[in-house]
């Protein structure tokens, strides 16, 4: 990394303006935006080579390797912004296989016309957010596209992560009789997003729960044997109900929940009622599912208590068999019905 | 959650449901018509049906604003939205409803049609004066509940003379319905019926009062949390015990006899009473729904704007009709859960939330291991 005094120097002007096409055509502008704000940003070793790749030595067991592509609306929100969440979406892919994440890569579609001071933001951020993961953005990519062609910024991150040998997590693992367990309320992410857009402001005080869950992981991993967890999988887009639909299927089994079990925070709930919402289907950004053995769940119950990322974990149903193949909830108010998976999107109801 | 979680406990749920199976007579069927969408989400999502006793059932009612609109009138608000010239606003549940031709307002915004979801306000920037073209045409629809908030921005629209703003006015009536339902050529076994509150946090319980003493079938005015629904569907069986043909109100907390005076106001200061309206399900009905008052023409999309009624078909076997009039239930219909889905829905009732069939294939469908066979021995409810 060259000169520090020169990228100082000239980052205060540089930040006040918008992105252009210069910036993404190669020449001297991309240059300056690469030097002054990622590589200075993402600071490593690895950056630091000047090259279009980084050389990565391979360590041993297995890798695990994810992508995900991030576009919200909007870039920042209570709890977090596109930067940090770009880190965490990622991270979490890959440690929900038992994985130690080790390197992130990152590819920006920038819009012309984005303040350079919000890409700073959030560049920042994503940095800051990758440092305390441990997992440096090795390598990355920037493109500009006109006005209107984006919106903002995406970015899309890849996570490479290493697993020992013995350790076999995977949606098709559940089996009838197993516990399933939540690190914590769900919703929070996706109230936080939608108190915060434009045309559906209402003020409350719920920030996004956007985490990166690898050291909650190597915890719960570390406390029980290897075979004792079946599954992992963060309950992102569709919520808690979509997760576990996807497991079901995938591990052709049904399940049962019970609703009093399933915690949501008060102002959540009260959001989704205001909004027609059902926060099983509402989207979290730093929760998991783990589905485990009965015999090890009260210990995986309490890691994941003694962990800040899962104080509110809870056991909140089991695996069954029976050839429907449908989650099932008790209800809280003492029926039962389906929790199905989400049908188009999650929409305001009208009265 | 404060007036929310005490309305949703389960010891009082189990209380309630001991209350019921107590007074509810063995030899007795007591076939209780829940008019509202909103009722029959709250029977399944809290499986309310399941703490009743086998011979109270809930018949499900047309009471979901998107499912009563006929295929015609959505037609001619695509037509609207396809004018390059209109951004259309719309409640959300609209914009998937299937139309003919298997459009939907969906389908032409993917196309290039400006269709927004939301509820329109005459505060939105293309609304405001100076703006070009047609501006924003607003695809109203629903019963009393949502008819004031149109009225209010067709007021504002005339104080302010906007020149770039129109209303495609939809809005229907409950009461006409729950008498259209009953006079229907094959009219369904309903012994008693479930007002839906909302309504009458605006109309009041006393449009009901003829209702109740023309056709002898009590009416209890419910609100839309579990107990609610469980504590309306005692007072009915209490009501019909006694062979009493009353109104009662058991959402006190919101709903008066005479409503809200000022929303009345509102509400017969914009709108007149159309003299016929095709509803889905029930037909022309005459004198059920709203239409904009000859002085507020210049916002009203269909004196505006050149709509061409256009016959319609809905889809070949789709049960809709009668499903809205608690004549069949969703599984009666041979494309439930076959060709029709929340995913890919032929009839309104399988897109809204408030629908009778998604709410049945969301909360209460049992699929049989066998795949091709009927479901409907299978389903609980």
């Amino acid at each position: 990394m060259s000169g520090a005094a020169k990228k100082t120097s000239t980052a205060g002007g540089f930040l006040q303006g918008k992105v252009d096409m210069t910036h993404g055509s190669g020449g001297r502008a991309m240059a300056q935006l690469i030097d002054n704000l990622f590589i200075e940003r993402f600071d490593n070793e690895f950056l630091r080579q000047g090259n279009d790749q980084a050389c990565l030595a391979v360590p041993a067991g297995r890798l695990v390797m994810s992508t995900d592509g991030h576009v919200i609306d909007p870039l920042f929100f209570p709890g977090g912004d596109i930067g940090s969440l770009a880190v965490h979406g990622t991270i979490n892919d890959v440690v929900m296989s038992g994985a130690t994440p080790l390197y992130l890569s990152a590819g920006f579609i920038l819009e012309q016309g984005l303040a350079l001071a919000d890409l700073e933001k959030i560049v920042s951020s994503m940095a800051d957010a990758a440092r305390q993961c441990g997992t440096p953005i090795v390598t990355g990519d920037t493109k500009v596209v006109e006005k209107g062609s984006g919106d903002g910024v995406f970015i899309t991150t890849t996570g490479i992560g290493v697993l020992p040998e013995d350790i076999h997590i995977s949606g098709d693992r559940a089996r009838p009789g197993d516990a399933i367990l939540l690190s914590g309320s769900i919703g929070d992410h996706g109230i936080a997003i939608m108190s915060s857009r434009e045309n559906l402001e209402f003020e409350t005080s719920i920030v996004s729960d956007s985490a990166a869950l690898h050291t909650l992981v190597a915890e719960m991993v570390a406390a029980v044997p290897a075979p004792a967890i079946h599954c992992l999988r963060d309950p992102t887009r569709g919520g808690l109900a979509t997760t576990l639909n996807e497991l079901a299927r995938q591990s052709d089994v049904s399940m049962s929940l019970w609703e009093s079990e399933i915690p949501v925070k008060a102002s959540v709930r009260a959001a989704c009622e205001l909004l027609g919402l059902d926060p099983l289907y509402v989207a979290n950004e730093g929760k998991l599912v783990c589905i485990c053995h009965p015999d090890h769940a009260q210990t995986l119950l309490q890691v994941m208590q003694n962990h800040a990322l899962g104080i509110d974990a809870a056991i909140i149903g089991q695996v069954n068999d029976d050839a429907h193949g449908f989650v099932q909830m008790q209800t809280a108010f003492g029926g039962s019905r389906i929790v199905d998976w989400l049908a188009g999107e999650q929409l305001p109801r009208i009265c | 959650m404060k007036y929310i979680d005490e309305f949703r406990q389960h010891d009082l749920a189990g209380k309630l449901a001991a209350d019921i199976a107590r007074e509810a007579e063995h030899a007795r069927q007591y076939r209780l018509m829940e008019f509202c969408g909103g009722h029959t989400h709250a029977i399944f999502r809290y499986g309310v049906q399941d703490l009743l006793p086998e011979n109270v059932r809930f018949i499900h009612g047309p009471g979901c604003p998107v499912c009563v609109l006929p295929t015609q009138r959505l037609d001619q608000a695509i037509d609207l939205a396809e004018r390059p010239e209109v951004i259309l606003c719309t409640y959300a549940d609209m914009l998937r409803v299937p139309a003919s031709g298997r459009r939907s307002l969906l389908k032409v915004k993917a196309a290039g049609a400006d269709v927004r979801h939301g509820v329109f306000h005459t505060g939105r920037p293309e609304n405001r004066p100076g703006q070009p073209a047609a501006g924003s045409g607003f695809f109203a629809i629903g019963f009393e509940t949502t008819t004031p908030p149109t009225a209010v921005a067709l007021l504002q629209a005339s104080q302010e003379d906007l020149q770039n703003f129109s209303v495609f006015c939809n809005h229907v009536l409950t009461p006409v319905a729950m008498r259209a339902i009953l006079e229907a050529p094959e009219p369904v076994a309903i012994d008693g019926f479930l007002g839906p509150s909302h309504v009458s946090t605006i109309i009041g319980s006393r449009p009901y009062e003829q209702f109740v003493e023309q056709y002898r079938k009590p009416v209890v005015i419910a609100g839309f949390e579990p107990l609610d629904v469980m504590q309306s569907a005692l007072m009915l069986i209490r009501l019909l015990n006694d062979n009493r043909q009353e109104v009662e109100n058991e959402y006190t907390r919101a709903v008066t006899r005479e409503g809200n005076a000022k929303a009345q106001a509102l509400v017969a200061e914009v709108f007149q009473l159309r003299s016929v309206f095709a509803w889905r399900g029930l037909g022309d009905v005459a004198e059920s729904a709203l239409q904009i008052r000859p002085a507020f023409a210049r916002f009203d999309a269909e004196r505006r704007f050149s709509l061409p009624h256009r016959e319609a078909a809905d889809v070949k076997g789709c049960e809709c009709p009668a499903v809205l009039r608690g004549a069949k239930q969703p599984v009666d219909c041979k494309l439930f859960g076959t060709v029709c889905t929340p995913e890919n829905p032929m009839g309104s009732c399988m897109v809204s939330s408030e629908g009778a069939c998604a709410a049945y294939w969301s909360y209460g469908r049992l699929r049989q291991p066998v795949s091709g066979r009927r479901r409907k021995s299978a389903v609980i409810a």
